[in-house]
């Protein structure tokens, strides 16, 4: 066997199965760098799921089949994502509810609501048609012909954009004014409110950058994996990124790695069943894997995550 | 995590808020304006009709409501779900009263069988192995009402088990898979770890053993039904091994070996339960095991408004035409179909028996 062929191939898998994890946690990232929980991370990428494949499919229809209606999708998604954040918003900004409860509440809503909707959509059924399009993959000419490495020269144009999504990300939190008083708001929002800066209005943009960025990731999972939504399409990855958030201590490239890792847990998957391991192990060993992993990592390797001081906590004007 | 003292200096050396834009809710009140807008615009669209040419039977004498509950898979799973649906539509047609609740997990079963005792259907199937144990719970529980299942096998007078020999099929398209591959490298990808797809995991090694044995054949279980996402991995790491032929029996998972194998040249795809060309196109669908789930469901039905109703096993095979390859099968030489054809009478004659792989 080639192991540089093996190792290519998992590196490219990793890729496609990372790319929606890292959207959806670095969405999470900005909304916990000002100060407010997002365990909505899930629904919100529910609902992206659902406009990506809903606009995609009858944009497709009416367009007569198209290769720009997906990217029509992608873009519905992110606006759906940016509106239905704003729920979670108000509740733990404007009313100071309970974070968490109200992350929960609208991960309820977003399935409750994307099921409702495909019903209504494709006559009773709880899961869209096939996708007839989606998107294909980037390839660099001549590179991505050759058989061995040829793999790395190829990608789905969701993963470019989740590269440079990491790298904005970066630039915004700690090179831009915008980012430092994000920061600022989610350490200690009395300190910056006495310093001019709009506590609410801070943490009303992240809460609704981090809604059109998870967003983003559901509708890559429709437009480059499943081609259809279903009840099942998005079933704990939002979790999984609020793990990789962690892991990656709120920093925007450690993130990134961290859901890296865990789609090459998927992705091993794959790998180690059919290069015969399962001769040895049951089967079933191999689709606990990614959770063991995750629990080993987070429990034994990561050290000391310290979130931002003031994460969960609602600000009033004039409190201490 | 920052020193909050160090943020406080940089803070007062940019100086509060006075960059940030004020118009945000203008742009979030344009952004609401342009989404509704496109939601409008999805909400006239109609779907144009794309159903194959349909059937017609006899009209019904008698009335009759037949319900049906599908597993995790819906009634648009492009597998044997819809094909159970496609059976109660055709008998829609000829004058019966027909409907479906579509499952979301394993606890919906019961509660959704009940939906059509209690509301007085006359017969209600439960689409797939996985409901056996709600079938049997429901069925003791309502000796009056009746009862159908696919693929489990459920002892009780007012439940008809059907069940298929998918091995003899999955023979087939192993004969198929054998002389078509170049690369001498074929996959299989499995749903869950289950006794019916284990009958379509030992059928088509035994079809493929038989043209050639020294033929590699990589297997793989995803441990789903529903997730394309994991098809999509399995097949894309066996591509990249130099597969060129993977049957899938894993239902809605096979949408994703399917959506992997359209970004590829020079590789096939065999469906399962339906013809699956009609969904993902000739291009990549070299042929599909039929599982003529709906006519099963039909048959039943059509049987059970014509007071013919009898609990039991059904099992249906080459033999029945209960499996099967689809009538038309453009990518297949007629070198190969002859061979499949000759194997189909051996096995129809007993001359060959395919092991089911389970006791």
């Amino acid at each position: 066997m080639d192991w540089l062929k093996i190792f290519v191939d998992l590196t490219h898998n990793t890729i496609v199965f990372s790319t929606a994890l890292v959207f959806a946690a670095i969405g999470g990232m900005f909304s916990e760098r000002s100060g407010v929980v997002n365990i909505a991370l899930e629904g919100l990428m529910i609902i992206g799921a659902f406009t990506g494949a809903v606009v995609t499919f009858f944009v497709d229809q009416s367009l007569g089949g198209s290769p720009i209606s997906p990217w029509i999708g992608f873009i519905s998604a992110i606006v759906a994502g940016i509106i239905f954040s704003l729920p979670h918003a108000v509740a733990s900004i404007r009313y100071q509810a309970d974070q968490v409860v109200s992350g929960i509440a609208l991960n309820f809503l977003a399935i409750g609501v994307a099921i409702y909707f495909t019903k209504v959509l494709f006559d009773g059924s709880a899961q869209t048609k096939t996708l007839k399009a989606s998107f294909d993959k980037w390839e660099i000419p001549f590179l991505a012909d050759q058989s061995t490495i040829g793999a790395l020269f190829k990608a789905y144009p969701t993963s470019v954009i989740m590269i440079l999504v990491v790298v904005i990300s970066y630039v915004v939190l700690f090179k831009t004014p915008f980012g430092l008083r994000l920061r600022a708001v989610g350490e200690h929002p009395r300190a910056a409110d006495t310093m001019g800066i709009n506590v609410f209005r801070t943490r009303y943009i992240a809460v609704m950058i981090s809604g059109a960025l998870a967003a983003m990731g559901g509708a890559t999972i429709v437009l480059t994996t499943t081609n259809n939504f279903t009840h099942s399409t998005i079933s704990g990855q939002g979790f999984i990124a609020l793990a990789a958030l962690i892991f990656g201590k709120w920093h925007p490239t450690k993130t990134m790695f961290a859901a890296l890792f865990f789609g090459m847990a998927t992705a091993l998957r794959s790998v180690l069943q059919q290069f015969g391991i399962t001769d040895y192990i049951p089967v079933d060993f191999i689709f606990i894997l990614p959770y063991v992993l995750t629990i080993l990592v987070l429990a034994g390797l990561i050290g000391r995550a310290d979130a931002p001081s003031a994460l969960g906590r609602p600000y009033e004007l004039g409190s201490r | 995590m920052e020193n909050n003292d160090k943020l406080l200096v940089r803070l007062k050396k940019e100086g509060g808020f006075k960059n940030m834009k004020k118009n945000f809710m203008l742009k979030s009140l344009i952004l609401i304006l342009v989404f509704s807008m496109a939601l409008i615009g999805c909400a006239q669209e109609s779907e144009p009709g794309e159903k194959p040419e349909e059937p017609t039977d006899e009209p019904l004498e008698n009335e009759v409501k037949v319900g049906m509950v599908t597993d995790v898979g819906g009634v648009n799973d492009n597998s044997f779900n819809q094909s159970a649906w496609e059976g109660l539509e055709r008998l829609k047609r000829a004058g019966g009263d027909v409907n479906y609740i579509e499952s979301q997990g394993e606890g919906d079963f019961e509660p959704n069988l009940n939906e059509f005792v209690n509301g007085g259907w006359d017969l209600t199937w439960g689409i797939g192995f996985l409901m056996g144990d709600a079938i049997k719970a429901i069925a003791e529980q309502n000796p009056e009402s009746n009862f159908g299942i696919i693929d489990a096998v459920v002892d009780a007078p007012n439940v008809v088990s059907t069940v298929f020999k998918e091995h003899e099929g999955s023979y087939l398209v192993g004969v198929v898979a054998a002389m078509t591959t170049k690369s001498n490298k074929i996959g299989f990808v499995g749903g869950m770890d289950i006794p019916v797809i284990k009958k379509f995991e030992t059928g088509f090694l035994e079809g493929v053993k038989a043209v050639n044995p020294d033929i590699d054949v990589k297997v793989e279980y995803t441990g789903s039904f529903t997730d394309a996402g994991l098809g999509k991995a399995s097949a894309a790491t066996m591509y990249d091994n130099g597969v060129d032929v993977i049957f899938h029996a894993a239902g809605g998972v096979g949408d994703g070996v399917f959506g992997e194998a359209s970004e590829r040249s020079g590789v096939w795809v065999i469906g399962v339960d339906k013809d699956q060309s009609i969904t993902f196109g000739d291009e990549i669908t070299l042929t599909s095991m039929m599982k003529y789930v709906d006519e099963a469901v039909y048959q039943v039905s059509r049987d059970y408004a014509e007071g013919n109703f009898k609990g039991g096993i059904r099992e249906l095979g080459l033999a029945e035409n209960g499996v099967g390859l689809p009538d038309e099968n453009p990518n297949i030489s007629e070198e190969v179909m002859n061979a499949v054809n000759e194997y189909k009478e051996k096995i129809i004659n007993g001359e060959i028996v395919v092991p089911s792989g389970i006791e």
